[in-house]
């Protein structure tokens, strides 16, 4: 917390001139995020796009307390319990994972808190779990592989091999693909999670003889995987969402990434200002190109302020919550606004990776799903 | 026994009741000070303490280095988990041969994560406990994983999303979501067990258990086989555990995967080595340490983890007896 | 299905076993002469791919980053063994489990805070990239053959070290007999230090090499880690012969559990279902593998009388 007082004393720092962090705060936002261990570049870069998006507006009566759940659901309970009961933070915000999403939104959206997500959007909180006071500024987390499907199935192939990860994240993922895609199949792969050798299912996928691959292997399994199939000398295309293929992650990929497409609601080179001020305005502040992650903690925050402004702070909830409904924000992704579930509407591009010098990047090749919402939004009463 | 020893052995109940007097004072505090989350952190410790309790009687007294208990503290927070779940749901657990269905009550939570427990513990002890030192650690640890990866990749319950516990299971006296009343309950469990583990030491039971750490041989020629005594504790300290486990998921309103991981285990184990092996209280003074220092470094930190391995590496190299041993003298026994 | 198939099956089942002996050759050595149990094992695994992807992106050369990785973890090793390890060698297994679990949590910070949040990049040199082509068609990755030649290699080597050299007659001697060969005037600091910093290279290299195919983060040690343990528990613990047997065992085990588990849950579930209790079997058969051979054989597959 400290840490977190310290940051925003320090981005806010020139417009207090002095006065110190120690007036009345209005709004007070907790973030509960991952910034240690495996994954923790997700956490950080929605901490840095989010304390950007705050600085840029020079709230002066904007608390943002960050703190690490080191990616334990526990862990992360007990930092919204220390939030909520000792700290009284209006809003929540921040977590990068379904299951640490799962163990902190339904108790804090009970307690008339709102929490709004930067990252995790499982289903069962679009769905019949879902809550007005829960928002998900970034997706449904099918959404990215219901594109890729469409995707697939309107550039004609014909018999694509499917894998993920056995667990609910990776269910979800091949589900949604199959919603879009509805051809045949040359197969379909549960691997373990956390897996790193996949030697087994690239032998499995040239038996098949797939036209296009699509998987998604989040984090250090899709690098392996991408590495190794890259050696293997198949030469069907390979489709996936974005997270095998953002900025972050591009690097430790290498050349094997070169080519593929990705499906992404973000990428660098949308045209609109409040992107490209975005881009530049995180270059500046970071020295590092943003990531997916980063647009959506900025948009995060835009969305949190841009309510505060309209509905006066959060004191009126009914109003803030109106106020959070009608998104009036500049996201960097251009139009933006809820479905009736709290979930985003919103163009989904396929993005292509290419090199710009030495550095791999992405360009936007063409859109996957255009204005799409989720297919939850009629099992959530709310 | 040693006069050092003897002199010793008042000066560590000292220290006992003024640990579980601080637990106690704590919440009473933090409640009128108008500070509920220290309430739920002094609830967080009497339960990981539990748990701590509950491996302290294999680890401690038995000298059964368990790497999976983490797998009956994960198994006791699904049982309530999934009892809550169906319960919400008003859907049956199974309907066949015969219809079971949810529970929201605690006790009845309680005694189904004891048995379940139990009956997983006593398979894994038996297998287990045919084995010994490093392999014993290692075949405690694959099982446990064998759990978690189960846990995992099984969706019925939630596979690595893990359940939520909507409505916290109800009490028959009291109301259970109030956090001070949580807090007495898992208060009062966590003295109780500590009186059962002290009774059962100090029982032939234990004598016979302490003697087959040190010394098996001997125990068998005295006529007492050495497997049916530490089976035995194997499964105590298990459901132990587990019960601590259902407390758990009661306090975090969620139970998932990451209660089964070796992490977790490992961390168990902190608490006991932290507070000093074989003493009773350890676990309780290791727990207490273990949270205060999570959520002081933690919040100051995302680094907390570095100073938490040199502070247990500084423990383990140099001050073995732990927390205790260093407010309370030597060990009492070796 | 081909034969081709099944060959590269059986290839890839051999080569993740031949990965994991680099890994559980080291543990077994410690554990035998030393008779410590390290769980920073896999820490140095971590510790050799960050070293290797560093060096080889300055240098540009994959083979001096390897060489690198290699010296580097067994800096760090011999740098563990004279400021901790060496402690912990008369105490009991717990102290040392606590002690080397701790040092995990020290190397993984450490390590993220000097290298990075982010994962690293290492690629496989062009000379060992590509595929051979194999007996009834399909292709196996050149890179993938050459780590199952340098596990053997290694392999081969530990056995002439251990049976024929100085230093392997004082490791069979410390394994048979501590006090002796103290008594004997043999300088047991320096031979622990050597063969704790062997095993840290050992498993130096397998980070090297499995990071060109894999990723190189923080916490890319740790699945090894158990997964060795299961190799050396199998096979006995203090046993080379019994790493060598358990890891390919563990390799074949896993890789084809994953293949044939899923197609064989096929015949009697639905398809998605299958594949859903197929590969969660398969992800928890190595560790029925251990209790199976646990339950027969307590002591492992080649008992080690120490």
């Amino acid at each position: 917390m400290k840490k977190g007082l310290q940051r925003l004393a320090l981005g806010t720092l020139g417009l207090l001139a002095g006065l110190g962090a120690a007036q009345a705060e209005d709004l007070k936002i907790g973030m509960i995020t991952t910034l240690s261990g495996g994954g923790s570049s997700l956490g950080i870069d929605v901490r840095d796009g989010f304390l950007l998006a705050v600085k840029q507006s020079g709230a002066q009566d904007v608390e943002v307390m960050v703190e690490d759940d080191a990616r334990k659901p526990d862990l992360a309970k007990q930092i919204a319990d220390k939030f909520i009961q000792r700290d009284k933070v209006d809003i929540l915000t921040g977590i990068i994972w379904s299951n640490l999403a799962m163990a902190v939104v339904p108790s804090t959206v009970r307690q008339d808190i709102f929490y709004i997500s930067p990252n995790a959007g499982p289903s069962a909180l679009a769905g019949k779990g879902c809550h007005e006071n829960y928002f998900n500024v970034a997706w449904q987390n099918d959404n990215l592989h219901e594109a890729m499907g469409g995707y697939v199935q309107a550039n004609g192939f014909k018999k694509p091999y499917i894998l993920a990860p056995n667990y609910p994240a990776g269910k979800d993922a091949l589900t949604g693909f199959k919603r879009y895609y509805q051809g045949d199949l040359a197969g379909e792969t549960y691997t373990k999670l956390g897996q790193k050798d996949y030697a087994a299912e690239i032998a499995q996928i040239r038996e098949a003889k797939p036209d296009s691959i699509f998987f998604f292997l989040p984090g250090g399994m899709g690098i392996a995987f991408m590495k190794q199939y890259a050696q293997a000398g198949i030469d069907a295309p390979v489709f996936g969402p974005a997270f095998s293929f953002d900025q972050g992650i591009l690097k430790a990929v290498g050349d094997a990434a070169l080519g593929v497409k990705n499906t992404s609601q973000w990428s660098k080179d949308i045209d609109n200002p409040a992107n490209k001020a975005f881009v530049a305005a995180f270059q500046a502040e970071y020295d590092r190109l943003p990531s997916l992650y980063a647009s959506q903690g900025y948009d995060a925050a835009n969305l949190i302020l841009a309510a505060k402004a309209k509905a006066g702070g959060t004191g009126d909830k009914a109003a803030f919550r109106a106020a959070l409904e009608q998104a009036d924000f500049a996201s960097v992704r251009g139009a933006f606004k809820f479905a009736s579930n709290h979930h985003p509407v919103q163009d989904i591009y396929v993005r292509e990776v290419v090199k710009e010098g030495d550095v791999l990047t992405n360009k936007i090749v063409g859109v996957g799903l255009a204005g799409h919402a989720n297919a939850y939004v009629g099992d959530c009463k709310m | 026994m040693s006069t050092a020893a003897i002199r010793a052995l008042p000066r560590e109940t000292l220290v006992n009741a003024v640990l579980a007097l601080a637990l106690l004072a704590a919440p009473l505090i933090a409640q009128m000070l108008d500070e509920p989350f220290y309430v739920s952190l002094a609830t967080r410790v009497a339960i990981l303490a539990l748990a701590g309790v509950g491996l302290n009687l294999a680890l401690g007294y038995g000298g059964m280095v368990s790497f999976g208990h983490a797998a009956f503290f994960g198994l006791g927070g699904y049982v309530a988990g999934i009892t809550a779940l169906h319960a919400f749901e008003g859907s049956d657990f199974m309907t066949w041969p015969w219809s079971v269905g949810g529970s929201d009550q605690l006790l009845v939570v309680w005694s189904v994560a004891a048995v379940v427990v139990a009956l997983v513990a006593l398979a894994i002890g038996a297998i287990s406990l045919r084995t010994s030192g490093v392999y014993f650690i290692m075949i405690t640890l694959a099982f446990a994983q064998m759990i978690y990866y189960l846990a995992i990749s099984l969706p019925t319950y939630g596979g690595e999303d893990g359940l939520s516990i909507y409505l916290r299971n109800q009490l028959p006296l009291g109301d259970s979501n109030d956090p001070l009343t949580f807090f007495f309950v898992c208060y009062g469990l966590l003295l109780a067990a500590l009186f059962l583990s002290a009774r059962l030491v100090a029982a032939p039971f234990g004598v016979a258990l302490q003697c087959a750490r040190m010394n098996e041989t001997r125990l068998a020629t005295s006529g007492i086989a050495p497997f049916p005594v530490k089976l035995t504790a194997f499964v105590i300290s298990a459901v132990i555990t587990g019960i601590a486990g259902a407390l758990f998921a009661d306090l975090n309103g969620f139970v998932g995967p990451s209660m089964l991981s070796w992490h977790r285990s490992g961390e168990i184990m902190i608490f006991v080595i932290l507070g000093g092996v074989g003493r009773l209280f350890a676990p309780l003074a290791g727990a207490a340490l273990f949270i205060l220092l999570e959520s002081l470094i933690g919040g100051m930190t995302d680094r907390w983890q570095l100073f938490l391995g040199i502070m247990l590496l500084a423990v383990v190299l140099f001050a073995r007896g732990g927390l205790i041993g260093l407010l309370a003298g030597k060990v009492r026994h070796d | 299905m081909s034969v081709a198939f099944l060959i590269e099956q059986l290839l890839n089942g051999v080569q993740f076993g031949v990965m994991l002996f680099l890994m559980a050759a080291g543990l077994t050595l410690v554990f035998g002469v030393m008779g410590l149990i390290n769980l920073a094992h896999g820490s140095l695994f971590m510790l050799g791919a960050f070293f290797c992807s560093w060096i080889a992106e300055i240098s540009g050369s994959f083979w001096l980053g390897l060489g690198g990785g290699f010296l580097a973890a067994a800096a760090a090793g011999a740098l563990i063994e004279i400021a901790v390890i060496r402690r912990l060698y008369d105490r009991d297994h717990l102290d040392q489990v606590l002690a080397t679990f701790a040092l995990i949590l020290i190397f993984s910070e450490v390590v993220r805070w000097v290298f990075g949040d982010q994962p690293l990049y290492l690629d496989i040199p062009p000379l060992l990239s590509g595929a051979l082509p194999l007996p009834g068609g399909g292709g196996y990755p050149v890179y993938r053959m050459a780590i199952i030649f340098a596990g053997l290699v290694t392999a081969l080597g530990l056995y002439l070290l251990i049976a024929k050299t100085r230093l392997g007659m004082r490791i069979r001697a410390g394994e048979s007999d501590r006090e002796m060969i103290g008594a004997l005037g043999v300088d047991i600091r320096t031979l622990y230090t050597a063969v704790f910093a062997l095993g840290a290279a050992l498993a130096g290299l397998a980070g090297g090499l499995v990071g060109a195919l894999q990723s190189v983060q923080v916490g890319m040690g740790e699945p090894v880690l158990i997964l060795a343990f299961v190799v050396i528990v199998i096979g006995g613990i203090g046993s080379v012969k019994g790493a060598l047997v358990g890891s390919v065992l563990v390799g074949l085990t896993d890789t084809l559990g994953r293949v044939f588990l899923p197609q064989a849950f096929k015949l009697l579930l639905p398809a998605s279902e299958a594949a859903t209790v197929g590969s969660a079997l398969a992800s928890v058969a190595i560790y029925l593998l251990m209790a199976v051979v646990l339950a027969w054989r307590p002591k492992g597959l080649f008992p080690v009388n120490a």
